[in-house]
C-alpha cells in the first residue's frame, strides 16, 4: 500500500534513504481518483527495499504541498537522498512511472 | 526467433476513449452480448468527469458533477461486462486485415489487440495557446483545469483566457475561491450562453478584457505572476499581475494516430456519417472527436450508443 504522507512522518519519509515517490492529490479531483489504483498497483511492485510510494493529500497536508510549490494536481515528486530529482504533472500512465523510478534508482 | 509482440485477446467490440460516448458504447455493446472492452489512456470519464456541475443533462433536475454521473455510466457498462484497460492506442494497422471478415489490430504501448469492430471515441484535449511561458508555468500557475486546481488559488486573483461556455462555467466555479478575476476574450463579445454570461454579471469581482490577445504569461522563474495582453483594436500593451491563468480557448481532437486511415477534416475531426460509420468499413467514431459540432454530454451518449448498435450489426456480419 502506498505510505500516507503526513507533516508528522514528512522528514523520516523522505529521509528514509530509499527513492521517494510522492503522488499529490485530493478528494476533488477526478484525475487523482482515477490514478488511484494505479499508484497502488505501483506501490506493490516496486522494490520496497529501495522505494517507497507516498501519498499527500494536499488538503489536510498544505503546508507539504506549499513546502513544494504544487499549484497543480496530480503531480508526482520523486525524491532522492531527501530531495526533489523530478516532478510529473499530470495523468500519467504506470509505465511512465515505473520508468522514471529506475531511471533514479 | 520470434520477437513479434505478444497479441492479446479478440474482442468483437473495442473503443477507444472512455469518456460519456465511449462508455455508453460500452453498455450498449456489452450488453448486446457482444465482447467489448474500452481503452482508455487518460481517465475514465474523459473531459465530462472533471466538469464540476452539469445542468442540462436530463434526468438530473438539480444537476449532476460530471465524476457521479460518469462514474455510474462505468458502473453500468461493467456491469454488462465491458472490460476496461488502461493504455494507450499507437495506431490501428493498415493491412489487408482490414478487409470486411477479418480482424482489425491495434497496437498499444503493451502490445497488440485483435477486434472486429472499433469505436473511436477519442474526445478532445484543451487547444495551447503556443505563447511564451505558456509551457514553462504549466502546473505551476498555468492549468487547464479548474476543479482540480481552483483550491490553490485561494483569495488569489487569476485570469481565465477565453469566455466561451467553458471559460464562464468554468469561472464561475473558480469566483468560490479566488478573489478576483481577470477575463480575457479575443473576440469583441464572450461567446458562452446568455444563462451562463448572466449568472457571471451577478458577480462584482470579475473584470472583461474583450477583443484581446494573450500575448505571454510573466513570472519570476518559480511560477505565474501576470500576463500580457494586447488590444486587438487600440493595440495597447497591458500587463496584469495575476497570481493564476487558466485556460480555456477551445479543444482539438485527440485523433492524430488515424492518420492515414480514418479520413478527418482539416481540424483533425472524424469525418463519419449518419450512422456513426468512418470511410473504414468496420471503424466506427462517436463524440467529440467526431465533426458533430454538437459538442455535449447528451449528443455524445446519443452517438455513441449508434456506433455500438452499428458495430454490433457489422460484428454479426463479420466471421
Amino acid at each position: 500500500m502506498a505510505k500516507k504522507l503526513t507533516l508528522e512522518n514528512f522528514d523520516e519519509v523522505i529521509n528514509s534513504g530509499k527513492l521517494v515517490l510522492v503522488d499529490f492529490w485530493a478528494e476533488w479531483c477526478m484525475p487523482c481518483i482515477v490514478m488511484g489504483p494505479l499508484i497502488e498497483e505501483l506501490a506493490n511492485e516496486v522494490d520496497k527495499e529501495k522505494v517507497t510510494i507516498a501519498k499527500c493529500d494536499v488538503q489536510t497536508e498544505q503546508a507539504i504541498a506549499q513546502k513544494f510549490s504544487i499549484m497543480s494536481i496530480p503531480t508526482m515528486l520523486i525524491f532522492k537522498d531527501g530531495k526533489p530529482m523530478d516532478q510529473i504533472i499530470g495523468v500519467s500512465q504506470k509505465q511512465a512511472l515505473l520508468d522514471k523510478i529506475d531511471r533514479y534508482i | 526467433m520470434m520477437n513479434e509482440q505478444k497479441t492479446h485477446e479478440k474482442y468483437d467490440v473495442i473503443i477507444i476513449g472512455g469518456g460519456p460516448a465511449g462508455l455508453t458504447a460500452g453498455i450498449y455493446s456489452s450488453r448486446a452480448g457482444f465482447k467489448t472492452c474500452i481503452i482508455e489512456s487518460g481517465v475514465i470519464g474523459g473531459e465530462a468527469a472533471s466538469t464540476d456541475l452539469i445542468e442540462n443533462y436530463p434526468g438530473f433536475p438539480d444537476g449532476t458533477s460530471g465524476l457521479k454521473l460518469t462514474e455510474n455510466m462505468e458502473k453500468q457498462a461493467k456491469k454488462f461486462g465491458t472490460e476496461i484497460i488502461y493504455d494507450k492506442v499507437i495506431k490501428i494497422e493498415k493491412t489487408n486485415q482490414l478487409q470486411k471478415g477479418k480482424y482489425k489490430i491495434l497496437v498499444t504501448n503493451s502490445g497488440k489487440i485483435q477486434t472486429k469492430a472499433v469505436i473511436v471515441a477519442v474526445g478532445t484535449k484543451p487547444k495551447l495557446l503556443n505563447i511564451p511561458g505558456e509551457k514553462k508555468y504549466k502546473g505551476r500557475g498555468v492549468s487547464y483545469c479548474a476543479t482540480c486546481d481552483g483550491f490553490f488559488y485561494k483569495d488569489k486573483k487569476i485570469a481565465v483566457i477565453g469566455c466561451g461556455n467553458s471559460g464562464i462555467q468554468e469561472g464561475l466555479f473558480l469566483l468560490r475561491f479566488v478573489k478576483k478575476i481577470e477575463f480575457v476574450e479575443f473576440l469583441p463579445k464572450p461567446t458562452a450562453e446568455k444563462v451562463l454570461l448572466d449568472k457571471i454579471k451577478e458577480y462584482e469581482n470579475v473584470n472583461f478584457h474583450l477583443n484581446s490577445a494573450l500575448q505571454s504569461i510573466n513570472g519570476d522563474g518559480k511560477s505565474a505572476t501576470g500576463i500580457t495582453i494586447n488590444d486587438n483594436t487600440t493595440l495597447k500593451v497591458e500587463e496584469i499581475e495575476i497570481s493564476g491563468v487558466f485556460i480555456y480557448v477551445g479543444l482539438n481532437p485527440n485523433t492524430e494516430f488515424l492518420e492515414g486511415l480514418v479520413q478527418r477534416d482539416k481540424n483533425g475531426y472524424i469525418i463519419i456519417d449518419k450512422n456513426q460509420n468512418t470511410n473504414v468499413s468496420g471503424i466506427f467514431a462517436a463524440g467529440d472527436a467526431t465533426i458533430d459540432t454538437v459538442k455535449q454530454i447528451a449528443t455524445a451518449i446519443g452517438s455513441g450508443a449508434r456506433a455500438a448498435i452499428n458495430a454490433g450489426h457489422y460484428t454479426e456480419n463479420t466471421n
